[in-house]
């Protein structure tokens, strides 16, 4: 027993107002993997991302990051720590460029953002690294388009960048590939397997055949508790994911 | 990028422009204390400009600030016999502290409410100021004397303190304009952007909203203990919530998040104010019809629609 566990949670439980959104949920992320979690449209999928990152305050149970219980901190303080999140929504910051969006995300860590006496200019001695950010996202040129602008598959590219910004240990990225086409899929696909090298990926996503050949483990989530576990074929030959999995899939045709 | 540098010269040039016609105005013959309080009003709406613009705050009780600025500069002055610098600035102290205060209640909530809260505090701040006895309860504190700039320059003539006046007004601007464009300002424009992806870059909120609301309320108190000056009273008026109310209007009809959008929207509205009561046209009706006109048909305000223009033009 080598493998680190590097995000980890205990029987994390969430009520809104009587309603069990998430149930006991105990999660054990590797050190290193990308892991998906999978699940029926209301399952709690985003619900289980906003406490993991305290967005939301857990009713009870754990979390524990990099051995560190982190149940109490504040959202901000766990970016900070390396747990850094996306959105179901794409979140850009829309009338600003996409160089700047990425230099956003650089500006803390380089100590650049709290001088309200200086000049913007100073922070184009961020610039270099914002820009091969940008390239390896491939928005190369539209590195100074206001992100307002952008199509809705770069827009998720440039939300991907702005996470690598800062440098984080484990990505959570919420559906990143929700409404996109097949070639943007496949540019998206590629993004992360970069991203995931040496980081580790907690992903939200729909499409089975991505996560069938992305994900090295997917824990499958349905109204609020985890009903399956596993590596791809695991998980797709349990009986009671075909039905959960299988019967919304069903009903969504 | 060369249509936008040909704009930047034409900024460029109207701001060199306006501040020589701002020098040149007492040899003009402008009424100079109506051109005065414009200034101190166009620093007061420039300041609001950095909370409602920048970080996407809308304060309903920013009057308490300006009126707190002006209440704290008269007395100073009145009954301490303080020179007119060291007024102004307590002015901008008095400012920061009940900026301090009362942002730190507000940004524990967003939108509406945090507008509401601003509104309620600013009435306590106005009930306070309506019972204590050293606000001179409805008379409000006058004549207030100008006093003589660091002991020396006496500014009790309206072109002396114009020149102070116009001083404290540039920096102001300038000031508020760098904190726009600071790194600081960059992160601002994030949180009012989007702001729980800002939280998810690790930034801590709560902290730079607090920054930004105390330095705007900051340089509202300078511009409120400026205009006690000027006027040479601090009244009740200076803090009711339609003085709040004004320059949401100002603010709105010149452009948010613009630069120079406050200082036009100041400057009309007072030049309108002005012109009316002269006539005797109700003010408050006109100041509706210009709130319904911006919401109306040009959201971005004066300045705001012009930019927009310019930068379609471009494409
Ligand atoms: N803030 C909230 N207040 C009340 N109920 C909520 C809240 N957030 C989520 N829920 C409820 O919790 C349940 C789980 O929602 P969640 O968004 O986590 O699902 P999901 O698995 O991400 O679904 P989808 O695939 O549609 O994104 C839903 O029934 C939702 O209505
Ligand atoms: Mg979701």
């Amino acid at each position: 027993m080598t493998v680190e566990i590097i995000l980890e949670c205990k029987e994390l439980t969430k009520t809104f107002l009587g309603f069990t959104a998430v149930k006991n949920v105990s999660l054990q992320v590797r050190q290193g993997s990308i892991h998906a979690l999978i699940g029926p449209n209301g399952a709690g999928k985003t619900t289980v991302f906003n406490l993991l990152t305290k967005f939301l305050t857990p009713s009870s149970g754990t979390i524990l990051f990099c051995g560190e219980d982190v149940s109490h901190e504040k959202p901000a303080q766990i970016a900070r720590k390396g747990l850094v999140r996306s959105f179901q929504i794409s979140a850009t910051f829309p009338h600003l460029t996409v160089l700047e969006n990425v230099r956003v995300a650089l500006q803390r860590k380089a100590g650049l953002a709290t001088q309200f006496w200086q000049s913007d200019k100073v922070l184009n001695k961020l610039n270099i690294r914002a820009a091969e950010l940008v390239e390896a996202v491939n928005l190369a040129q539209y590195m100074n388009t206001k992100a307002v602008d952008l199509s809705y598959g770069r827009k998720r590219a440039l939300e991907i960048a702005t996470t690598l910004a800062l440098d984080p240990k484990v990505i959570l990225l919420d559906e990143p590939m929700a409404g996109m086409g097949h070639e943007e899929i496949d540019r998206v696909v590629a993004l992360i397997r970069q991203a995931a090298i040496g980081r580790t990926v907690l992903m939200v996503e729909h499409n089975l055949s991505v996560v069938s050949n992305l994900c090295d483990t997917i824990t499958v989530l349905q109204r609020g508790e985890i009903i399956a576990e596993g590596d791809y074929r695991t998980v797709s030959s349990d009986l009671r994911v075909r039905e959960a999995y299988m019967g919304s899939e069903a009903a969504h045709a | 990028m060369k249509t936008s540098s040909y704009t930047s010269t034409w900024v460029k040039m109207a701001i060199i422009i306006g501040i020589i016609l701002l020098f040149a105005a007492p040899f003009l013959k402008i009424y100079p204390v109506f051109l005065m309080s414009m200034m101190c009003f166009a620093l007061f709406a420039a300041s609001f400009n950095l909370l409602l613009g920048y970080v996407g705050l809308l304060s309903f009780g920013h009057a308490a600030f300006f009126g707190g600025g002006a209440y704290i500069a008269g007395y100073a002055t009145k009954t301490w016999g303080f020179s007119p610098e060291i007024s102004v600035i307590l002015g901008g102290l008095a400012g920061a502290l009940l900026g301090v205060g009362m942002g730190y209640l507000a940004i524990q909530r967003k939108g509406i409410y945090f507008s509401m809260i601003t509104l309620a505090l600013s009435q306590m701040v106005f009930f306070i100021a309506v019972q204590a006895p050293f606000t001179g309860g409805e008379d409000g504190l006058q004549p207030i004397p100008r006093g003589k700039l660091f002991g020396i320059v006496s500014l009790e003539s309206n072109n002396a303190i114009y020149f102070f006046v116009l001083a404290v007004f540039i920096t102001g601007i300038f000031a508020l304009w760098r904190v726009v464009n600071s790194p600081f300002g960059q992160v601002l424009k994030a949180i009012r952007e989007h702001e729980p992806r800002a939280i998810s870059l690790g930034y801590d909120v709560h902290r730079y909203k607090l920054i930004a609301f105390t330095m705007s309320a900051a340089m509202t108190g300078v511009a409120g203990g400026l205009k006690a000056l000027v006027t040479q009273i601090a009244s009740l008026t200076d803090i009711t919530w339609q003085t709040s109310g004004e320059v949401i209007l100002m603010t709105i009809l010149g452009g948010i998040g613009t630069v120079f959008g406050p200082i036009l929207g100041a400057g009309l509205v007072k030049s309108l104010e002005d012109h009316l009561a002269s006539i005797g046209f109700p003010v408050p009706v006109l100041i509706g019809i210009i709130f319904v006109a911006c919401v109306l048909l040009f959201r971005r305000g004066i300045i705001g629609e012009l930019e927009h223009f310019l930068s379609r033009k471009k494409t």
